[in-house]
């Protein structure tokens, strides 16, 4: 294949990625662009943007906390240096709700994009419902740690990156009290459904950082 | 990045044109794209004009207010840790001196470095980019300009909060880089390092907040054709700054929320007791702090990249390399952290590969400065104020890269370690790298920013006045470190011999005081006096924020330019020329493809509201609170949650008129 090939055709493919599915036309010297979208999905949005701005921010401050885990394990000569593992009941039971949260968080994204606002409402009621229950089990978790944050450097790692996932988990639910609220007040702009389907983008960012989270916490101590 | 996705490829019929209110149905639609003067222009003029009343003035999101608040406040806070670096040079001027006690001084250098990194160098860094970026891209706002809003009152919440502790004896006195376990719960007393924490926490807060309103802004918000390839180097400089203040920032709020939690909690990450590591620290420390330099380095060279090819009257030479060169210094930056730590119980051999990155960071740098001597060999020099202060950062920048050789070498940086020779090479690198870039930058964007041109006489006695000062300041430093002088100490006996030079540098800092008086003068005249009104491109320039009136409208353009070079003010006439079909009536903007920026969608910026300003003041009550109070810590976050709440909640009337002009995707 040619160079040249290649060229055409990824300029035919980048023609047809072109993002606005209604163009912007030319009018004598002017780009006219008044039939463009007001708003748009996914990488489109802004708010995709700052949202994977968060993500990185707090994915940073995850991925050194992990690092901090270890670094400690390393220079430890007794790991846990006080108290035991932590048991492994409620921190499976959240893995698995939180996994299975991914569920109607999918299915409330798939509505915002859909803009269909009765399923929005729905999957958002579920996605709540979740996100209780994950609070409630993430207290049990801290009850189940089986050390103090005070009684050494293990215990305050352990209780430090809980409450940091648990923090992440606590304002995402939040917002989607707040979003499902949103929904009730008129009118509903189209970019709420950008903010909704975002906001769900943002609840699979606190589902796949609590598997690694998950392992150290509950496994770094055991092998 | 510029596939669709799930997207429908065909426009979905128009199901909310029903529910539309009727009353707002009335007003007739007004659209941009005609220049000053024009029907849409005024319509315009009306919509971007701020909220009369103090709330309307805490309310403004506009990038410009912001900017211009951000680079005043800096300069505020640096002109009182100058100040206190006036009094440390005063103190050490003479042999055995205490007109300062030991307790003071070590408030006053603690609180020198803490205000000139954190309250002066990044947030003057990203006022300026705040400022320039959205005129230099071609759009209306930044992205998020609430957000940035926010982080305005932060930053100067927590800089007063700063001063207040200092004004009570409660400043912080371990260092700017408040090492444990002299700032740790055990060493630390009262509340001065709690102070330092919140600050930290504050500081970088506000940094990432905007790092990402840029970051997206830069994406997301550039003119139609203003492709990555066209995109200005000042741009690129900002957008490396952004993402690496993203990815370096959250390490020292983590690091400073880790000490506040063995403060107050009696965590014991960082006690060895317990089985923490005070070292452990020292890395996340210096692991944010070396890019820190960096944050503070690339927008000074976006500045200089700015600055030259203006002045030299042609495009720069070798544009790719430079952009190439700022990426690759962003990413070696990451690799440095360790030459911070040459004199801890490191592996020996880690400490030379941290060397070798030291080093490596040279070339890029040189490949930049090639490309700049290149481009004044071929241009036509016009010697003005900005310009004197380009050719100052590079003398004083190469001598601060020379002693830098010098310290990334295990061995030298030992027999140097904590002397006045580090304080000579990092005041020679920051000034040099930085100050002498940002009196350029102002020089060269404030007829822009007010209207009005600085004086160059006064400039020019500013600019050699400045130059002298700062090498006679610092040079001897230089000599008193290969001497054996030590940083941080208060005092000194004559028999050291160390007099003489530190009366030197105490005469180098009576000028720059000098220097700065005579700038401020320039500054007060030109603002309250000069009558003379600067036009919209004084300096013949060649980027986009100079198409637009000094100072520029609340909006910025009347009609988005559409952009086909990397000057477009220099390029023959387009075919196209600019972007028509806005809304003037409600704040918009036009999003364009992240590669290509070619037209993607409209967008309507947020409208200001006053509930960034409540936000980050209960954030502030949180935190101080916090630091007396553990349930303080918990409580207090309620404030805040209602406060982002309120801001996101919407606005009926705004949401209406809006509708009028969605369109689904």
């Amino acid at each position: 294949m040619g160079a040249r090939a290649v060229n055409d055709r990824q300029a035919a493919r980048r023609r047809e990625a072109t993002p606005a599915s209604i163009p912007a036309v030319r009018k004598g010297d002017a780009l006219d662009v008044s039939e463009l979208p007001s708003y748009g999905f996914a990488h489109r949005s802004l708010m995709w943007w700052g949202n994977a701005g968060m993500m990185t921010i707090e994915g940073v401050a995850f991925g050194f906390m992990v690092v901090i885990y270890f670094y400690l394990r390393d220079i430890a000569r007794v790991w846990p240096d006080a108290g035991s593992p932590p048991d492994l009941l409620w921190g499976t039971v959240n893995l698995g709700v939180i996994l299975a949260s991914a569920v109607p968080n999918y299915l409330a994204q798939k509505a915002a994009q859909d803009r269909s606002l009765p399923r929005v409402r729905t999957w958002l009621y579920v996605c709540s419902l979740f996100g209780i229950a994950l609070s409630v089990v993430r207290w049990f978790e801290f009850t189940a740690l089986n050390v103090r944050w005070d009684d050494g450097a293990y215990g305050s790692v352990v209780w430090v990156l809980l409450g940091f996932h648990s923090f992440n988990l606590v304002t995402d639910v939040l917002d989607t009290f707040v979003l499902t609220a949103v929904t009730y007040s008129k009118p509903v702009e189209g970019k709420r459904f950008v903010d909704i389907a975002e906001n769900c983008g943002y609840w699979y960012f606190v589902v796949l950082t609590w598997i690694p989270i998950y392992a150290v916490i509950y496994f770094g101590a055991r092998v | 990045m510029e596939s669709v996705g799930a997207l429908p490829s065909r426009p979905r019929p128009r199901k909310r044109a029903r529910t539309r209110s009727a009353a707002a149905a009335h007003r007739p639609m007004v659209r941009d794209g005609d220049g000053p003067g024009s029907r849409a222009a005024e319509e315009l003029e009306r919509t971007w004009q701020e909220k009369p009343g103090l709330v309307g003035w805490l309310s403004i999101n506009n990038h410009k207010t912001l900017g211009l608040r951000f680079v005043v406040t800096a300069f505020f806070f640096a002109g009182l840790a100058g100040v206190m670096g006036g009094l440390m040079r005063h103190q050490l001027a003479t042999a055995n001196s205490h007109l300062l006690g030991p307790d003071f001084y070590n408030q006053l250098f603690s609180m020198h470095g803490t205000t000139m990194m954190f309250l002066f160098a990044v947030p003057v860094m990203q006022g300026f980019a705040l400022y320039i970026v959205p005129l230099m891209i071609g759009t209306r706002n930044t992205a998020f300009p609430r957000m940035s809003a926010c982080a305005y009152w932060l930053y100067l919440f927590g800089g007063l909060l700063l001063f207040g502790a200092f004004a009570t004896n409660t400043g912080p006195d371990a260092g700017w880089f408040e090492y444990v376990p002299l700032a740790g719960p055990q060493y630390g007393i009262g509340k001065r390092a709690d102070f330092w924490n919140m600050l930290v926490t504050y500081s970088e807060a506000m940094g990432l907040m905007v790092a990402v309103d840029i970051t997206t802004t830069i994406l997301k918000l550039r003119a139609p054709g203003m492709s990555l390839r066209q995109m200005p180097l000042f741009v690129w400089a900002s957008l490396v700054t952004s993402v690496m203040i993203i990815f370096a920032m959250p390490l020292v709020m983590l690091g400073a929320n880790l000490v506040q939690f063995d403060r107050m909690l009696g965590t014991h990450f960082f006690n060895p007791a317990e089985g923490g590591d005070a070292l452990l620290w020292q890395h996340l420390f210096w692991f944010f702090g070396h890019p820190e330099v960096y944050f503070i380095f690339i927008p000074a060279l976006g500045f200089v990249s700015a600055i030259i090819p203006t002045f030299a009257r042609r495009p720069m030479f070798g544009h790719d390399a430079i952009v190439l060169s700022l990426v690759t210094t962003g990413f070696l930056s990451f690799g440095l952290w360790v030459h911070h730590m040459f004199a801890t119980n490191l592996p020996e051999l880690g400490k030379s590969f941290f060397t070798a990155m030291s080093f490596m960071i040279a070339i890029p740098t040189a490949l930049q400065i090639f490309c700049w001597i290149a481009t004044i060999a071929g241009g036509r020099l016009v010697m003005r104020t900005p310009f004197l202060f380009v050719l100052g950062f590079f003398f004083v920048l190469m001598i601060g890269g020379l002693t830098g050789i010098m310290l990334g070498s295990v061995p030298l940086d030992l027999q140097v370690h904590d002397t006045y020779f580090v304080v000579a090479h990092l005041h020679y690198v920051l000034i040099g790298g930085a100050v002498f870039p940002l009196f350029a930058a102002l020089y060269y964007w404030f007829p822009k920013v007010t209207g009005k041109q600085l004086g160059e006489t006064l400039g020019k006695w500013h600019f050699w006045l400045f130059f002298i000062g700062v090498n006679l300041t610092f040079f001897p430093l230089h000599i008193l470190g290969l001497e054996g002088m030590p940083r941080r100490i208060y005092t000194y006996g004559a028999e050291t011999g160390w007099e003489p030079l530190s009366m030197v540098s105490a005469v180098g800092q009576v000028i720059n005081d000098v220097s700065t008086l005579i700038f401020a003068i320039n500054l007060i005249r030109t603002v309250f006096f000069k009558k003379e009104r600067a036009s919209a491109d004084p300096w013949g320039a060649g980027t986009l924020e100079w198409s637009v009136a000094s100072p520029p409208p609340r909006c910025n353009f009347f009609a988005l330019p559409v952009v086909s070079s990397r000057e477009p003010l220099w390029a023959p006439p387009a075919e196209v020329t600019h972007v028509q079909g806005l809304s003037a009536q409600i704040r918009e903007g036009l999003t364009t493809t992240v590669i290509d920026a070619l037209p993607d969608t409209r967008y309507a910026y947020p409208e200001p509201e006053i509930w960034p300003f409540v936000a980050a003041l209960s954030v502030t009550i949180w935190l101080v609170w916090s630091v007396w109070s553990v349930p303080g810590f918990v409580w207090g976050l309620i404030p805040p949650a209602l406060a982002f709440l309120l801001w996101y909640w919407p606005n009926k009337k705004e949401a209406k008129e809006e509708l009028r002009w969605e369109r689904e995707p």
